[in-house]
């Protein structure tokens, strides 16, 4: 089979994984004339597909022959998609000439499962070990680990990859078991832990003074799929929750459960609710910067996220006993809660406060959303009156429904 | 009226000698005009202004006396400059912006810092938004040059060799240098724009006069498995256009190889989407061997 014609494939394989960050990790370069790459921490997207995904690492599988049956996925064993298998070699020539070229931040490379967990990890990690101790490269790789292989490849995989994830799926057990009945749920767990440990041995001096090897430095990510099984954001926002607070994971991934070529039967296709996945990655965003906890920011009935508008303005609408808040004399955590006002700009009016008092016509200035801010804010030139009461105002807040935008790829 | 004659488009230098010297007097923004010294043999063609200017600005660090002194706030002779940390951030990102006003606006901004305190901390300030605003453009400009140039590889007299044509907005040629050097120390690349080009040949950068995109040639194979690629990893049941314009925005895309494709890609994801509803599923065409979970249970591929 040609080069070109597995590439095909083996992206179409990949492209049902939402991550392609490159962030992250350490800084390095190849300023000492050896190797090639750079990472600067902060992650390029090189291009962006027409799906609004940001292209920043060649995503692919090593090979899309697998045998589970994971009935969500489209290289499940049951499926009749073309199937290939890269050679490793193949891989490396091929990041390593996209790389060359400017195209891409490094590899994601993932494997459907051959023969065995631990024969397909290592030929993951084969990879990885080519790339970095062969070409020296010096990008970024992150690599999709096998939860049922072994401590110790995952170890070599930690030595290699800038990032490490173990996809978790399905936000429960019961989901897991019906629609992945090969995966593990507890393996899944157990090898989150592990790697957890690892990261954090990896960032602590030794009582020495010496550096612990090198693992993972840009941490461990997960991803999980919404709307193939019954489950509510409720349960979806604390599953995350209890995953960054036990793995101390660096992101969680949303992947609306998308059409794909050749569906299983047990699993009828629709369209992806991206405005759903939308609205979990929003309350996402609040759990990790703007303080508010998992079970706060469902505020719909049946445990769901409201569509219509987004969590914060949500939450705020049925807290409005909290507001108004004055923007001059507020603490951080509570302007942190005024719908439409982000980290930035919290920030600066913080450090505008000392001088002088912050005015209607600063926040135009910071281009904050003024308008969404209104009912809910305090000022010297502005006061929301009756506004903030009125029976209307949810009406008012709707957003008309537009297709919804990608969030916080950098990270 | 006094004008100050800088060496180049980003002589932060020649601006930092010359605000501190006009602050130090007293000469009031309105009363400065900034430009930027021409190429050598169009010397003759500046105005007058800027020929007298160039005397003075030659005269190394000689007070100037401004002719309008009436209006302007006393002399600060004698007093430190006052210059924020924040402001001098800001300068270093705001002068490679190609507005001409920047010059103008950042001797405002260091004006006012000497008589309001804390003016850098009011980003709600309209000079200081500006400011702000343009250090903003700057900085996306280099993020986007970092990551939409595009390489095409030559091999000459046994050498690869990569160039690649790129349209910055501002001036950020010299400053990106350092990234594109620590990437790609050890490769031979030249990226070409219309204001200048830069080569690096594995040991030294040269920077180079403009040129012109028909200078790449038009060939290379990785180019076309870059764009299977592309066309591959898009899933066409998820299109989100606005999502992808607001970051790979279209005055990019004749640069861009893969961005061809993309027209393409929007007019037949309905249908592939539609296709893939509508598609009943199959019954598998191969033997599946159920798979057991103990890898020595004799597991085959
Ligand atoms: S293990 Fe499951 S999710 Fe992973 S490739 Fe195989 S079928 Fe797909």
């Amino acid at each position: 089979m040609q080069l070109k014609q597995k590439l095909e494939i083996l992206a179409d394989a990949a492209k049902y994984d939402a991550s392609c960050a490159s962030s992250g990790t350490e800084q390095r370069n190849s300023r000492d004339g050896k190797g090639i790459g750079s990472t600067t921490g902060m992650g390029i997207c090189h291009s962006y597909a027409p799906d609004g995904r940001c292209i920043s690492l060649l995503k692919i599988l090593l090979t899309n022959f697998c045998l589970y049956d994971c009935v969500y996925c489209v290289n499940r064993v049951t499926s009749n998609v073309p199937r290939a298998r890269f050679s490793i070699d193949e891989v490396v020539q091929l990041t390593l000439s996209f790389y060359r070229r400017n195209y891409i931040e490094g590899l994601f490379l993932s494997s459907g499962i051959i023969q065995s967990p631990d024969y397909t990890m290592e030929q993951v990690v084969e990879v990885a070990r080519v790339l970095r101790e062969e070409h020296d490269f010096r990008g970024y790789i992150h690599l999709k680990t096998i939860p049922d292989a072994s401590p110790e490849l995952l170890a070599r995989a930690g030595r290699y990859a800038d990032r490490l994830s173990i996809n978790i799926e399905l936000p429960t057990a019961a989901s897991l078991s019906t629609l992945a009945p090969e995966k593990d749920g507890v393996a899944i767990r157990v090898s989150m832990a592990r790697l957890r440990e690892r990261i954090d041995a990896s960032k602590d001096k030794t009582l020495t003074g010496k550096r612990p090897p090198r693992f993972s430095p840009g941490g461990q990510s997960t991803q999980m799929i919404v709307g193939a099984d019954a489950t509510d954001d409720r349960t979806i926002l604390s599953t995350s929750a209890d995953l960054y607070g036990q793995y101390r994971l660096r992101r969680v991934y949303y992947s609306a459960f998308s059409p794909i070529p050749d569906a299983s039967p047990v699993l009828p296709l629709q369209s992806p609710p991206l405005v759903r996945e939308h609205r979990l990655y929003q309350a996402d965003w609040l759990m990790r910067f703007y303080g508010f906890e998992s079970h706060e920011i469902i505020t719909g009935e049946q445990g769901m996220l409201a569509l219509d508008m987004d969590p914060k303005t949500a939450w705020a609408l049925q807290n409005r006993a909290m507001f108004p808040v004055d923007i001059n004399r507020a603490p951080k955590a509570t302007l942190l809660r005024v719908p439409g006002l982000g980290v930035r700009n919290v920030q600066r009016i913080l450090s505008a406060r000392r001088v002088r008092a912050v005015r209607l016509d600063d926040l135009v200035r910071m281009r904050a959303p003024v308008n969404r801010m209104l009912p809910f804010i305090q000022l010297p030139d502005h006061h929301p009156g009756a506004t903030l009461d009125a029976a209307s105002l949810p009406a008012q807040l709707k957003e008309t429904p537009t297709m919804p935008q990608q969030l916080g790829l950098f990270l | 009226m006094e004008t100050v004659y800088l060496q180049h488009e980003t002589d932060m230098e020649g601006w930092r000698d010359a605000a501190r010297r006009l602050i130090l007097s007293g000469v009031a923004p309105h009363d400065v005009y900034w430009c930027v010294r021409p190429a050598e043999e169009s010397i003759e063609n500046a105005t007058q202004n800027c020929i007298v200017q160039r005397d003075i600005f030659s005269m190394a660090s000689a007070e100037s006396v401004p002719d309008s002194a009436g209006q302007a706030p006393p002399p600060m002779e004698g007093q430190r400059l006052m210059v924020s940390r924040q402001f001098v951030e800001l300068a270093r990102a705001v002068i490679l912006h190609s507005s001409a006003e920047r010059f103008g606006l950042l001797y405002r901004v260091l004006w006012r810092c000497q008589l309001e305190r804390g003016l850098m901390r009011l980003t709600g300030d309209a000079d200081v938004a500006r400011l702000h605003a343009m250090a903003k453009a700057v900085g996306r400009d280099k993020h986007k040059m970092k990551a939409f140039v595009r390489f095409r590889e030559t091999v000459l007299d046994g050498h690869p060799r990569y160039l690649a044509w790129f349209e910055p907005e501002h001036h950020i040629m010299a400053e990106i240098a350092p990234f594109f050097i620590g990437r790609f120390t050890t490769m031979d690349w030249t990226i070409m724009s219309p204001r200048m080009g830069m080569r690096w040949d594995g040991k030294s950068l040269h920077f180079l006069p403009g040129g012109k995109p028909e200078a790449l040639q038009e060939e290379d194979a990785s180019e076309a498995l870059w764009l299977s690629y592309y066309r591959h990893i898009f899933n066409p049941a998820r299109l989100k256009l606005k999502a992808m314009q607001k970051e790979m925005p279209k005055k990019y895309w004749h640069n861009l190889p893969e961005a061809e494709l993309i027209e393409e890609l929007i007019a037949e994801a309905g249908a592939r989407t539609q296709a893939m509803l509508d598609r009943h599923p199959e019954v598998p065409k191969r033997k599946i061997v159920g798979y057991k979970r103990k890898p020595d249970d004799g597991i085959i591929e």
